[in-house]
């Protein structure tokens, strides 16, 4: 790891005064993809600025009737936190489909969109890496490809995004706000990943020196038909191969909206506009599933080892639609504490 | 604060010069109910902090990469892992390791239990295994055995006891909730 200056802050405003702009200042708040690439000499910050004690960890209602998410809490506390439990169970269902119980209990909601590709090319410092150093040249279009993308590829970088929590965040057309020096913006989830392009060092549309302070949930939550299928190498703790967040609104047989995030398949969470319009109006059967599946995939284009990706995306946006069509509403969770008579 | 006992690094403590130019931070670690009062570089990890300076090897560096689960502890009661974070951000919080679950002489259920069910070979993830296992039992999400196998996932077991693993937490579980089966 390099050597590195380290300060505490305590305010949202002190925070976002003490970065200058492309110093290599960053923030820390959960450290648990931070302090992995540091260790393996892919970030190189110069300070790192503690932000865990802002005051940005709330989960609150909005005016609007959606649901706040402070950039600071926890993936595990979102995740279990009755109201995104109860009205957003594909976002719970993601979030907890990622990582480990240790990990998540770290990972800040903020960092979670901003944790950077797993491709190992990208990790390796002894090959050559667009997403690395600009220019160098992408060691994954023509190496073991397995993991990479399908969808929105340049000739610069196939990586993906690793999240499954921001597929979900797509799929519910979740806001991210976000604060600088220039004051505050508001970004749309599917503004906020970018494609690679010709950039693919640039993950995301957060400027130097900005700082996400919230994640926000519009109203709708999908809560009745909804599903999160991720298909993976082991059955937990692994990254997704192929990832599915479906949401439906059902009008009896047919189907009143759509929504449909990818996510192990590109840069960013991938979300097709066309496809769920197509949906909307029709009855919700597999046969129908299919043809937005054939949509969503049709500009697909696998390499070398991750041709099946094509397929298994298609498979698994049928059954996660057919899956979120069968949903009966869930019990609530209920959830036994064992009495723990050896108090720690 | 008597309780403190003031470490600093080896090579500091020697009248030598740190490694680098870089600063010196004053923690404070509370461990295990003990206060410590460390003067750290910023880069020095949690578990670095823990095994190198405090001499609490317990808790053991596997990945060092947050894919192992070998160096989770209990920070404020929620289990973490501690390669992936820095000393200087748990100033003043809670923290417990494998050192610290036992009361005197008498072992936590689960290390009890550990033994019971010979839940390891080499015992090198074992700490982890148990922290992991009493900060899942805290959360009180585990509902089944299949439960146990999905929130137990960030622990790996290369020797593969997690059958016996899996049991001897189901069993201190068990017990929890209905204390005849004892």
């Amino acid at each position: 790891m390099n050597r590195f200056s380290y300060t505490k802050t305590h305010t949202l405003e002190e925070a976002i005064h003490e970065v200058i702009p492309n110093d290599g200042t960053k923030f820390i708040a959960g450290g648990t993809n931070l302090i992995d690439l540091m260790r393996a000499n892919i970030e190189r910050p110069d300070h790192l600025i503690d932000i865990t004690h802002l005051d940005l960890h709330q989960i609150e209602e909005t005016e609007q009737g959606g649901l706040r998410l402070g950039a600071l809490a926890k993936n595990s506390d979102t995740a279990y936190h009755e109201l995104v439990q109860k009205r957003y169970p594909l976002l719970a269902k993601a979030i907890l489909a990622g990582a480990s119980p240790q990990l998540r209990n770290m990972a800040t909601n903020g960092g979670n969109l901003l944790q950077r590709t797993r491709c190992y090319y990208f990790y390796d410092t002894a090959t050559p890496c667009n997403k690395r150093i600009p220019g160098q040249g992408c060691s994954a279009i023509h190496g073991y490809n397995r993991i990479h993308a399908i969808l929105g590829t340049s000739d610069y970088c196939i990586a993906t995004h690793p999240s499954d929590m921001c597929v979900a965040l797509a799929a519910l057309d979740a806001i991210v706000n976000v604060k600088g020096r220039e004051g505050e913006r508001t970004i749309a989830f599917n503004d906020f990943h970018r494609l690679p392009d010709d950039a693919a060092h640039i993950d995301s549309t957060l400027r130097q020196g900005e700082l996400i302070t919230s994640i926000e949930l519009p109203a709708k939550g999908f809560e009745k038909h909804y599903q999160y299928v991720k298909v993976r190498d082991r059955r937990s703790y692994a990254f997704a191969l192929v990832s599915v967040a479906a949401a439906l609104n059902l009008d009896g047989d047919s189907i009143a909206e759509a929504r449909i995030a990818l996510g192990g398949v590109a840069h960013k969470p991938w979300r097709d506009v066309e496809a769920e319009t197509f949906l909307q109006g029709k009855v919700a059967e597999p046969e129908n599933f299919e043809k937005a599946a054939e949509m969503i995939l049709k500009e697909a284009k696998g390499y070398k080892y991750n041709m099946f990706k094509i397929e298994l995306a298609k498979r698994a946006i049928v059954r996660a639609l057919t899956e979120a069509r069968d949903l009966q509403t869930p019990e609530p969770l209920n959830c036994y504490t064992y009495n723990r008579h050896h108090q720690l | 604060m008597e309780n403190i006992a003031e470490i600093k690094q080896p090579g500091i403590a020697q009248g030598q010069q740190p490694a680098s130019e870089g600063q010196l931070l004053p923690v404070q670690l509370n461990i295990n109910g003990k206060n410590y009062l460390l003067h750290l570089e910023p880069w020095t990890s949690l578990l670095d902090a823990l095994r190198e300076y405090l001499d609490l090897t317990g808790t053991k560096k596997g990945c060092d990469h947050g894919q192992c689960g070998a160096c989770t502890i209990l920070a404020d009661g929620k289990r973490i892992n501690s390669c992936l974070t820095l000393a200087v951000m748990y100033d003043g919080i809670p923290l417990t390791t494998i050192e610290g679950v036992a009361e005197g002489d008498t072992l936590h259920p689960l290390q009890q239990a550990f033994i019971d069910h010979d839940a390891f070979q080499c015992g090198y993830c074992t700490p982890g295994q148990i922290c992991s296992a009493i900060g899942m039992m805290k959360e009180g999400r585990a509902q089944s055995s299949n439960d146990i196998h999905e929130l137990m996932s960030g622990n790996l077991c290369r020797c593969g006891a997690y059958s016996n693993i899996h049991d001897a937490i189901e069993q201190v579980m068990e017990e929890n909730i209905n204390p005849e089966k004892k």
